[in-house]
C-alpha cells in the first residue's frame, strides 16, 4: 500500500492554483526528488504534504502507517533560528513533542529516542553546545535527528542543502541516501539541485503550473522535460 | 539606611509595591524571552499604548475599576494584532506601528478634550512613565497581580517544550501535529493582561524594557533555552527588586529606575558575553 496517494490535486493560495492536476504515488522506501523553477509551487506541495492546507480540489491520501506516525520535517532555515540560544539536545528533544501529546515532561522513551538518533547522525558529541555555535552542516544534521524523532517512515527535506559549503552538502546527501538504504526510510527531497536528483533519487516529479513528469530517475533522464531541464542546468552540482 | 528600609517596609503600601513589582517582573521576563526570540518585541510597546488610550477613556468616564476597561481592550487588540500578523497583506510590524501610535494619539486627544481632571500634563505623564500609583494598589490590584504571575509561571512550567518548540520553529511544531496557534495566542493574551498590570508599574511607554531587557541579558550569557529563561527570570527579578529599593531610598521615580537597573544589567551581561566568548 502507498505511502502517499495524490490524485488530480489543486494547490493554490485565495482561489487561484499555483500547481493542479498533480498525480503521483509515494511507496514506501522511494526516495523522491521534487524538482521544478522558484514559484512553481513546491513549497505549496509541501505544506500540503505536511496538511498544513487543504487542496483546492482533488485529494492527498496518506497510508501505511504514516496516517499515525507523522512525516518528518527538515524545513528551510529561518533568521530566528540562526542566533537561537538551544542547547542540540533541547532541539532533538522536541521532535518528539508531536508523538507524546499532552505531558509536561519528557520520560525515558523521549530521551532514549533523542539519544538513538544523535548517535545515528553522530552528534552525540555536540548534545550540550549551542546551536547557533554549529557550523551550517552540524546544524542541518541537528536539525535531521529532530525530524527523524517524529518520524519512523518518511522524511520530507525542504532545500536541505541551501547554504552548506560543498563539503558538508556531500554529506548532506550521502546521510541521506544512507538513511533511506539501510533503514527503509521514505524520502522526499525539494531540490534546486538537479546533478543530486539524477543521482540519487529513485522517482522524480517535475512540476511547474502542472505537473511536467513523474516517473522513476532513469525515465526521467530519457524524457523531454528531463532532457531539457537538464541540458539547461547541464546537471551540474548547484552549490 | 537599614532602619530607613526597615521603616518604610513597616507601610502595608510599601510591601505590597515590593511584592507586585516583583512579580510583573518575573512575568514579563518569561514571556520576554518567547517575544524576542519570536522577533515581536515591539508587540509589547504596541499594546501598552493601547493600554494607555484605554486607560485615558477610562478615566474620563470615571470607571470605579479602570482594570475592566484596560484589561479586556488590550486583551483584544492582542488576539487583533496577532491575527494581523499572521496575513500577508498587512505585515506584522507595520500593524502594530499603526495601533500603537493611534491608539495614543487618541488617548491623549481623549484626554484633552473631556477630562475634569485639574492636572492633565501629570495625569498623562504618570500613565506613561509610572509613578505613585505603585504606592497605591488596592488589595484587589493586588491579588489579581498575584494570581496573574502564578498563572504565567504555571504556564511555562506546563507548557515549556511547547512554548520552546512554537518560538524555535514553529513551521515545524505545526507539521508534527501541534496547535501552534493556540500557543501563540495564549502567549499573547497573557501578554496583555501582564502589560496592563506593569502599567502601574513603570507605566506604558517603560513596559517593553521589562519584557525585552532581561531576556537580550540572559541571551548574552546563557547558551541553552533553559539557561536563557531561568537567568532572564532571576535577572529581572533581582532588578525589579534593587530598582524598587534604590527609588524608595533616593525618592527617584519607580518605573525609570528598574528600567535603568535593566539597563546597567544588560551592559553587564553583554560585557560578560564578550569576555566569555573571546576566552
Amino acid at each position: 500500500m502507498a505511502q502517499i496517494i495524490c490524485r488530480d490535486a489543486a494547490l493554490g493560495y485565495e482561489g487561484r492554483a499555483v500547481v493542479q492536476h498533480l498525480n503521483f504515488q509515494v511507496d514506501r522506501g522511494d526516495y523522491l526528488c521534487i524538482v521544478g523553477e522558484n514559484g512553481s509551487g513546491k513549497s505549496t506541495l509541501v505544506k500540503a504534504l505536511l496538511k498544513l492546507k487543504e487542496p483546492m480540489a482533488g485529494e492527498i491520501c496518506l497510508g501505511d502507517g504514516l496516517e499515525a506516525d507523522g512525516i518528518g520535517y527538515l524545513p528551510q532555515q529561518t533568521i530566528v533560528q540562526k542566533d537561537f540560544p538551544a542547547s542540540v539536545q533541547e532541539i532533538v528533544l522536541s521532535g518528539c513533542l508531536g508523538r507524546f501529546g499532552f505531558r509536561p515532561f519528557y520520560g525515558r522513551k523521549e530521551k532514549e529516542t533523542a539519544a538513538r538518533q544523535m548517535e545515528r547522525l553522530g552528534i552525540t558529541h555536540l548534545a550540550g553546545r549551542c546551536y547557533r555555535e554549529l557550523s551550517g552542516g552540524q546544524q542541518q544534521r541537528v536539525l535531521l535527528a529532530r525530524a527523524l524523532c517524529a518520524t519512523r517512515y518518511m522524511l520530507l527535506l525542504d532545500e536541505p542543502v541551501a547554504g552548506l559549503d560543498p563539503v558538508a552538502v556531500q554529506e548532506m546527501y550521502s546521510l541521506v541516501a544512507e538513511l533511506n538504504r539501510q533503514e527503509k526510510i521514505t524520502v522526499i527531497m525539494v531540490s534546486h539541485d538537479m546533478h543530486a536528483a539524477v543521482t540519487y533519487a529513485s522517482h522524480i516529479l517535475h512540476i511547474s503550473e502542472e505537473p511536467l513528469f513523474f516517473g522513476t530517475r532513469e525515465a526521467y533522464v530519457q524524457s523531454e522535460v528531463g532532457k531539457a531541464y537538464l541540458s539547461v542546468t547541464g546537471g551540474e552540482r548547484h552549490v | 539606611m537599614y532602619e530607613m528600609l526597615k521603616i518604610y517596609f513597616s507601610y502595608p503600601f510599601v510591601r505590597y509595591a515590593m511584592l507586585v513589582g516583583v512579580l510583573i517582573a518575573l512575568s514579563s521576563s518569561l514571556l520576554g524571552v518567547s517575544l524576542v526570540l519570536k522577533r515581536y518585541s515591539f508587540i509589547g510597546d504596541g499594546l501598552s499604548h493601547v493600554a494607555f488610550g484605554a486607560m485615558a477613556v477610562a478615566t474620563v468616564l470615571d470607571v470605579g475599576n479602570d482594570t475592566a476597561v484596560v484589561l479586556p481592550v488590550t486583551v483584544l487588540s492582542a488576539v487583533l494584532v496577532l491575527r494581523t500578523g499572521q496575513n500577508a497583506r498587512l505585515k506584522g510590524d507595520a500593524a502594530i506601528a499603526m495601533i500603537s501610535v493611534g491608539a495614543l494619539a487618541f488617548g491623549y486627544l481623549f484626554l484633552n478634550l473631556f477630562s475634569r481632571s485639574a492636572n492633565l500634563t501629570g495625569d498623562v505623564c504618570s500613565t506613561l512613565f509610572g509613578s505613585t500609583a505603585i504606592l497605591t494598589l488596592s488589595r484587589t490590584d493586588v491579588w489579581l497581580c498575584i494570581v496573574l504571575s502564578g498563572a504565567v509561571v504555571l504556564l511555562f512550567t506546563v507548557f515549556y517544550h511547547q512554548i520552546f518548540a512554537v518560538t524555535f520553529d514553529e513551521t515545524f511544531a505545526r507539521a508534527s501535529g501541534m496547535k501552534a496557534d493556540r500557543y501563540n495566542l495564549l502567549i499573547a493574551v497573557v501578554t496583555a493582561s501582564v502589560i496592563v498590570l506593569a502599567m502601574k508599574l513603570v507605566g506604558s511607554l517603560l513596559i517593553s524594557a521589562l519584557l525585552i531587557f532581561p531576556a537580550l541579558s540572559a541571551m548574552r550569557i546563557f547558551r541553552s533555552f533553559r539557561g536563557v529563561i531561568l537567568a532572564s527570570a532571576v535577572l529581572s527579578v533581582i532588578c525589579a527588586a534593587a530598582g524598587i529599593l534604590l527609588s524608595i531610598l533616593f525618592s527617584t521615580p519607580v518605573g525609570a529606575t528598574v528600567v535603568c537597573m535593566d539597563m546597567a544589567v544588560f551592559a553587564l551581561c553583554s560585557l560578560a558575553g564578550g569576555l566569555l566568548s573571546r576566552g
